[in-house]
C-alpha cells in the first residue's frame, strides 16, 4: 500500500507542473489593452496606478522569474492580492472555499442516495418498466441545463403559491436549519444532474457483476437473492462508482458556479463571478489554481481510497 | 442508406432523436425566412403578453416576439455548436493522432499536459479565458473548440493505438510507406468511426456550454436571442409576470442535447461495437 500511495504521489508531481502552467500561462495573455479598460472601468488613469496593476500582475519582470517567484508565493500560501479590495486573495478563498465545499457535499449525498438504489434496481430489474423509467430520466437529465432548472424552481413556485427558495445565506453554525434550508434547494438540482451518471454507472457496472462467476457460485449453493446483492454484487460492483466520484468532481464545481449565482450562495463560484466582472486577475487565478489543484487531490484521495477498497489495484 | 435503415431498424430512440435533431437544424438554418417578426423588434404596446395567436409564444418585457427569438436563438445555437465541434474534433484528431501514434516521451508530455487541462472544471475554464479574451461569438467558438478538442484527444488516441498496432500498419510500415502516408492513408480513416461519435456528442455539449456562458452573461453579447441569455439577465425579473418567458428557451435546449445524446449513443452502438455501454 505505501509503495502505490508514493507512486500515486509521484505520478501527480508532472500534471501538477503542467496545471500551474496553464494557470500561469493564461493570466499572461492578459493583454495589455485589458489593463487599459480596467484603469478605464474604475476611473484610474494616473501612469502610477497602471504601474501598480502591471506590479501587482507581475508583468513588469522577465516571466521566468514571474513564473518561479509565482510558484513560490503559491507554495507559501501567497496568491497576491484583490486588486480592488486589497485583501489577500488566500483570505477570501478561506472564506469562500467552505460554503462550496458545503454545497458539493450536501449535492454530493444527494446524488449518491439518488443514483445508486435506482441504479441497482435496474440492474437487478433489467429491461423492467421501473429500469425503462430510470434510463429515460437519467437520459434527461443529461440534457437539462441546471440553470434552467434553477430558474423554473425560482419562477413557477412563487407564480402558483407564492413561494419562492430562501436567497438569504446564513452561516451553518449561526442557524443550522436557516443554513440548510438555503443551500438545500441548490444542493438538490446540482446532486439530481449528477446523478444521471452515476446512475448510469451503477447499473452497468451492477449487471458486468451479475454476470461473474462469483455471483453464480453464490447462487448454486443456495444464498438467497438479497444476501448475493448485498454480499458478493455491490461489494464489488461499487468500486467503480467510487471513480466516478473522482471523475465528476470537475462537474460539481462547474455546475456550483451557476448554481450559486442563481441561489446567491457566497460560495467561490460567486466569488469567481465577481473577479471576473471587475477583471480582478489575482482573484480569477487564486480559484482558477485551487480549484485545479483541488480537482488533482480529490482524484489522488479517490485513487488512493480504490487502491484500499480492491487490492488488485494496488499490484498493478 | 443502409445505414439509416440500420438506425431505423435497431435504434429507434437513437433515429427519433437524429430526426428532432433535423428539425431544429432545418429552423436554424431557415430561422430569418420562419421568425414572424425581427428578433429584436421591440413594441412596448404588446409586452408581456401571453402565448396567443398573434404571438405563438407570447412576448418579452420589451414587447418583442419569443418564438422569433427562439427560432434565431436555434441559428446561433447551431452555429456555435457546429464550428466549435468541428474546430474540437479537429484539435482531437491532431492531438490524439500525434499522441498515439508516435507515443514514448511525446506521448507523455502531451498526455499530462491534457490531464493537467482536463483537471480544470470546464466552466471555471471557460470563464476564465472568457475574462481574458473578453465574450463574443467567435472567441467563444474558438474556446469551446480548444477546450472540447484537447479533452476529447484522448478518445482519439486510444483508438490510435489500437489501430496502430493492426497488422495493416504493420504492413504499410514494412512496406517502407512514409509516417505522413501512414497517417492519412491508415489511421486516420480508421479512427473515423469514433471521430464521428465524438463530433456528435461534442455539437450537443458545446450547445449546453455556451448557452451556460450566455446565461452568466459571458457568452455572445446582448442582444443576440441566444437560449441561454434569454434566460438571464433583465429578462429574469419579468418572468414572475410572464412565466412562459421561462420556458421556451430551456425546453428547446434540453430537446436538442437530449436528441443529440441519444443520437450520438445509437451512432456509437452501430459504428463502433467495442464503445458501446461507455460515456
Amino acid at each position: 500500500m505505501q509503495a502505490y500511495i508514493i507512486r500515486r504521489l509521484l505520478a501527480l508531481l508532472p500534471t501538477l507542473f503542467f496545471a500551474s502552467l496553464i494557470v500561469f500561462v493564461s493570466m499572461r495573455l492578459i493583454p495589455g489593452d485589458v489593463i487599459d479598460l480596467m484603469l478605464a472601468q474604475n476611473d484610474i488613469v494616473t501612469t502610477q496606478d497602471r504601474a501598480r496593476i502591471e506590479a501587482a500582475l507581475g508583468l513588469d519582470q522577465p516571466v521566468m522569474s514571474q513564473y518561479f517567484d509565482w510558484v513560490g508565493g503559491v507554495l507559501q500560501g501567497d496568491l497576491g492580492r484583490s486588486l480592488w479590495q486589497n485583501t489577500p486573495v488566500v483570505d477570501q478563498l478561506w472564506a469562500t472555499m467552505p460554503i462550496t465545499f458545503e454545497l458539493g457535499l450536501l449535492a454530493l449525498i444527494v446524488a449518491l442516495s439518488v443514483a445508486i438504489p435506482i441504479g441497482i434496481y435496474s440492474a437487478i430489474r433489467q429491461d423492467s418498466a421501473g429500469d425503462y423509467v430510470a434510463r429515460s430520466f437519467s437520459l434527461v437529465m443529461l440534457a437539462v441545463p441546471s440553470f434552467w432548472l434553477g430558474t423554473l424552481v425560482m419562477v413557477f413556485p412563487s407564480v402558483w403559491w407564492r413561494w419562492s427558495p430562501p436567497l438569504e445565506y446564513v452561516r451553518f453554525f449561526d442557524d443550522p436549519i436557516a443554513n440548510l434550508s438555503h443551500m438545500i434547494v441548490p444542493a438538490i438540482l446540482l446532486g439530481l444532474s449528477m446523478s444521471a451518471v452515476t446512475m448510469r454507472m451503477t447499473r452497468t457496472m451492477m449487471l458486468e457483476v451479475m454476470r461473474q462467476d462469483y455471483i453464480r457460485t453464490a447462487r448454486a449453493k443456495g444464498v438467497s437473492e438479497h444476501l448475493t446483492i448485498v454480499r458478493h454484487a455491490l461489494r464489488n460492483g461499487l468500486i467503480p462508482v467510487v471513480t466516478l466520484i473522482g471523475l465528476q468532481a470537475p462537474l460539481l464545481i462547474g455546475g456550483a458556479v451557476i448554481l450559486e449565482q442563481i441561489f446567491v450562495v457566497p460560495g467561490m463560484g460567486l466569488l469567481l463571478l465577481e473577479a471576473v466582472f471587475q477583471r480582478d486577475y489575482p482573484v480569477i487565478s487564486g480559484i482558477f489554481l485551487i480549484v485545479g489543484v483541488g480537482v488533482l487531490l480529490i482524484n489522488l484521495l479517490v485513487d488512493l481510497s480504490y487502491g484500499f477498497l480492491d487490492p488488485k489495484v494496488r499490484h498493478q | 442508406m443502409s445505414f439509416l435503415k440500420r438506425l431505423w431498424r435497431d435504434k429507434k430512440l437513437g433515429a427519433i432523436g437524429g430526426l428532432i435533431f433535423l428539425l431544429f437544424l432545418f429552423c436554424g438554418v431557415f430561422a430569418d425566412f420562419l421568425a414572424p417578426f425581427g428578433e429584436n423588434e421591440t413594441d412596448l404596446s404588446v409586452r408581456l403578453l401571453a402565448p396567443g395567436w398573434d404571438y405563438l409564444l407570447g412576448t418579452d418585457h420589451l414587447g418583442r416576439d419569443v418564438l422569433s427569438r427562439v427560432l434565431i436563438g436555434a441559428q446561433l445555437s447551431m452555429v456555435v455548436g457546429f464550428l466549435a465541434a468541428g474546430l474540437a474534433t479537429v484539435i482531437s484528431i491532431i492531438i490524439g493522432v500525434v499522441s498515439g501514434y508516435f507515443g514514448g516521451r511525446i506521448d507523455m508530455l502531451i498526455q499530462r499536459f491534457v490531464d493537467a487541462w482536463m483537471t480544470f472544471p470546464d466552466l471555471v475554464l471557460l470563464i476564465v479565458v472568457v475574462s481574458i479574451v473578453g465574450p463574443g461569438m467567435p472567441q467563444i467558438i474558438i474556446i469551446l473548440g480548444c477546450l472540447y478538442g484537447i479533452a476529447g484527444s484522448r478518445i482519439v488516441r486510444g483508438s490510435v493505438i489500437t489501430v496502430k498496432e493492426s497488422m495493416y500498419t504493420h504492413a504499410a510500415q514494412s512496406m517502407g510507406a512514409s509516417t505522413m502516408r501512414i497517417l492519412v492513408r491508415h489511421i486516420v480513416p480508421n479512427v473515423m468511426p469514433v471521430v464521428i461519435v465524438l463530433f456528435t456528442t461534442r455539437v450537443g455539449a458545446t450547445i449546453l456550454a455556451e448557452a451556460g456562458l450566455s446565461f452568466l452573461g459571458l457568452g455572445v453579447p446582448p442582444p443576440a436571442p441566444t437560449w441561454g441569455s434569454m434566460l438571464s439577465g433583465t429578462g429574469r425579473t419579468y418572468m414572475y409576470m410572464g412565466p412562459w418567458l421561462a420556458l421556451a428557451p430551456g425546453l428547446c435546449l434540453t430537446i436538442v442535447v437530449y436528441a443529440i445524446n441519444v443520437y450520438g449513443d445509437a451512432l456509437r452502438d452501430l459504428l463502433d461495437p467495442r464503445m458501446r455501454g461507455v460515456r
